[in-house]
């Protein structure tokens, strides 16, 4: 039986290759459990979309009805509304810490993920407006109009995006058409490439040492290696547990999470004529949303604070070849990287937080030092690395 | 690890400091228990009397009032006055054009109030109309100022009036003060409006009961799950040194 179909089609190859005969190196810490978790939310995203277009109403005059239906009046369709919505959330929770390892020579899958994650901004931009409530209405709106910013052919740019004059039913039509159609196709094909590339490569380890170097001379098997599966797969099977439990406590107890994944303004359906007073986006974008506010107006346009909005995604794709350290880890790396990431850390949760805030005299210059910041550990990352003390790393895994 | 634990510091300061920006009417904590089938269920014939003339409650249908404890007869003999069948949506005969003539704006659906305004807004609004006669209804609210909704309630709860205060160049209210006393005291109506925002609360989600009694059993399972998965997996790694 078997193969029949390897014949045909390389089943068994392809399940050596990727599950049983891929080495992992065995030190994998807290922050490799985050990659099949990112799967997983994918997945959940993906099926409890597909349940809720079976009764969402993409339509102006009817989706924030069918949405309030859903949650009543279809047989479990509270749940699975609660599962998209805490899935969103907690899909750029997993992301984001996901982001905080590897590099050489690993550039592949770090640029295929940066991909990721920006169609996954796209993704998550175009899904709220579908409730069509006042925040997805008006952050859309704020959104749309920083394309508008952009010299000469901004305003013709930011009506071919809406495809009317304001936010209109042709807007939640043709987002909803990219919401669950082109950009989930986007993103499996990405996600699927960043795992070949990774695959291909090899994974990172907390110590950065590679493993291939050192193989059993017979076997050829790294020495430091264990087959994914079944090692890696029941780890990860505690591991998906343990974020079932977070994800399960917000999702019963909290599905708002204090306005932070459903915001309450979103309750109130869309309506063109009454601005609210205050527009933040949803958390995850905050942080961008706080360096663009950061900005002032130059000669008239809000151009500039878009452009640092935009460069400030851009130059993620450069971080493999800005590091300039001889070592990968953190566990080996010198005082001066240390103290530049923690000063990172500290600039993008406070920029985060300041997005959500109404702009302030004080909180507009909060907002400027940590943009500063944040574009400074980049852009003096190939100076402070190679000037940086780095402790010797050792030639095997430690464990 | 210890770097895990700054950023974890980090945001879990967060909330704090959002709450610390917060708007400045003080609104009073909303008695909200949806365990309290009876208050709920005056607060649905408060609902029915009060509000679902001039406001709709377009996504909630009369029948899920069962989960309250009522049988569709007494929905059908005490609370559907606006609607045939119980398996209707509370929808009113007001249209959006009549709301707009004559209180110069629609009044707004019902059905996820609560979630938007939030149940301590509810309670204190409802509790804070007061005689003026510059408005056109005749009527003001200390947390929605010129709210153009007159006081439905003013045959129950009777007419207040602002106290006011200095509070450097402007005068500011301080209180309201009972000039013209209602049908019930004002305990007794603060009593019915926190049964109506009680059902504001329960009907903004009516799965909500039903969802944590499920998140209950959901976390057991995984709790027990986390053990069975946690021994594999150490039994599996025995072998890796």
């Amino acid at each position: 039986m078997m193969g029949w179909i390897d014949d045909r089609f390389p089943l068994t190859a392809t399940y050596k290759a990727h599950l049983s005969e891929y080495y992992a190196p065995k030190n994998f810490n807290f922050w490799y459990f985050f990659g099949s978790l990112a799967l997983l939310v994918l997945v959940l995203q993906i099926v409890t979309g597909i349940f809720l277009t079976m009764n969402y109403k993409p339509d102006s005059e009817l989706a924030f009805a069918s949405v309030e239906y859903i949650m009543r009046d279809v047989d479990w369709g509270w749940l699975i509304r609660y599962m998209h919505s805490t899935g969103a959330s907690m899909f750029f929770v997993v992301v984001y810490l996901h982001m905080f390892r590897g590099r050489k020579p690993r550039e592949l899958i770090w640029i295929f993920g940066v991909l990721i994650y920006l169609a996954l901004m796209a993704e998550a931009f175009l899904g709220y407006l579908l409730p069509w409530g006042q925040m997805s209405f008006w952050g859309a709106q704020v959104i749309v109009n920083l394309f508008a910013a952009v010299p000469f052919i901004g305003d013709d740019l930011s009506l071919w995006i809406r495809g009317d004059y304001v936010i209109s039913d042709a807007t939640l039509n043709r987002f909803f058409a990219f919401h669950v159609i082109a950009l989930p196709l986007v993103l499996i094909a990405l996600v699927a490439v960043h795992l070949v590339a990774l695959h291909e490569v090899g994974s990172n380890n907390p110590d950065g040492v590679e493993i291939k170097k050192k193989k059993d001379p017979v076997t050829h098997i790294p020495l430091d290696g264990i087959p994914f599966h079944p090692y890696y797969t029941v780890k990860d099977i505690v591991g998906v547990i343990v974020f079932l439990m977070v994800f399960s406590a917000i999702l019963f107890f909290a599905p708002e999470l204090g306005g932070y994944f459903l915001e309450a303004n979103n309750f109130i359906p869309a309506d063109p004529l009454k601005t609210p007073p205050h527009i933040a986006p949803l958390w995850y974008f905050t942080p961008f949303y706080a360096i663009l506010r950061a900005v002032p107006p130059m000669f008239g346009s809000q151009f500039p604070g878009v452009v640092a909005m935009g460069l400030s995604i851009v130059v993620l794709f450069f971080l493999p070849w800005l590091d300039r350290s001889k070592v990968k880890s953190i566990r080996y790396r010198g005082p001066i990287y240390k103290t530049m990431l923690a000063l990172f850390i500290v600039s993008f949760v406070g920029l985060g937080y300041l997005g959500l805030l109404p702009s302030t005299p004080v909180a507009t210059i909060f907002a400027q030092v940590f943009s500063v910041i944040y574009f400074l550990f980049f852009l003096l990352m190939p100076w402070y690395t190679s000037i940086d003390k780095t402790k010797p790393e050792p030639e095997r895994v430690t464990g | 690890m210890k770097r895990l634990k700054n950023i974890l510091f980090l945001l879990a300061a967060v909330p704090v400091l959002a709450v610390a920006s917060e708007a400045s009417v003080h609104l009073d904590k909303a008695p909200v228990n949806l365990a309290d089938q009876e208050s709920l269920q005056r607060g649905a014939r408060m609902f029915v009397n009060y509000c679902l003339n001039c406001h709709s409650a377009s996504s909630m249908r009369y029948s899920r009032m069962e989960d309250l404890g009522l049988t569709e007869d007494q929905i059908k003999e005490n609370l559907l006055f606006a609607a045939e069948k119980p398996g209707e949506t509370m929808k009113v005969g007001m249209t959006k054009a009549d709301g707009k003539l004559w209180f110069n704006a629609t009044p707004p659906d019902l059905s996820v109030i609560a979630r938007s305004r939030g149940a301590d807004w509810l309670y204190t609004y409802l509790r804070s109309f007061y005689r003026d006669n510059t408005t056109l209804t005749g009527w003001n609210n200390v947390v929605f100022d010129k709210v153009a909704m007159p006081h439905v309630m003013w045959s129950l709860q009777g007419e207040m009036a602002p106290v006011h205060k200095k509070d450097g160049e402007h005068e500011v209210i301080e209180r309201l003060e009972l000039v013209k006393p209602g049908s019930v005291t004002l305990a007794e109506y603060d009593a019915m409006v926190g049964d109506l925002v009680n059902y504001l609360v329960w009907m903004g989600e009516p799965a909500q009961v039903q969802r944590k009694q499920l998140g209950l059993i959901v976390l057991a399972f995984l709790a027990i799950f986390f053990v069975v998965a946690y021994y594999l997996k150490k039994e599996f790694w025995k072998d890796v040194h």
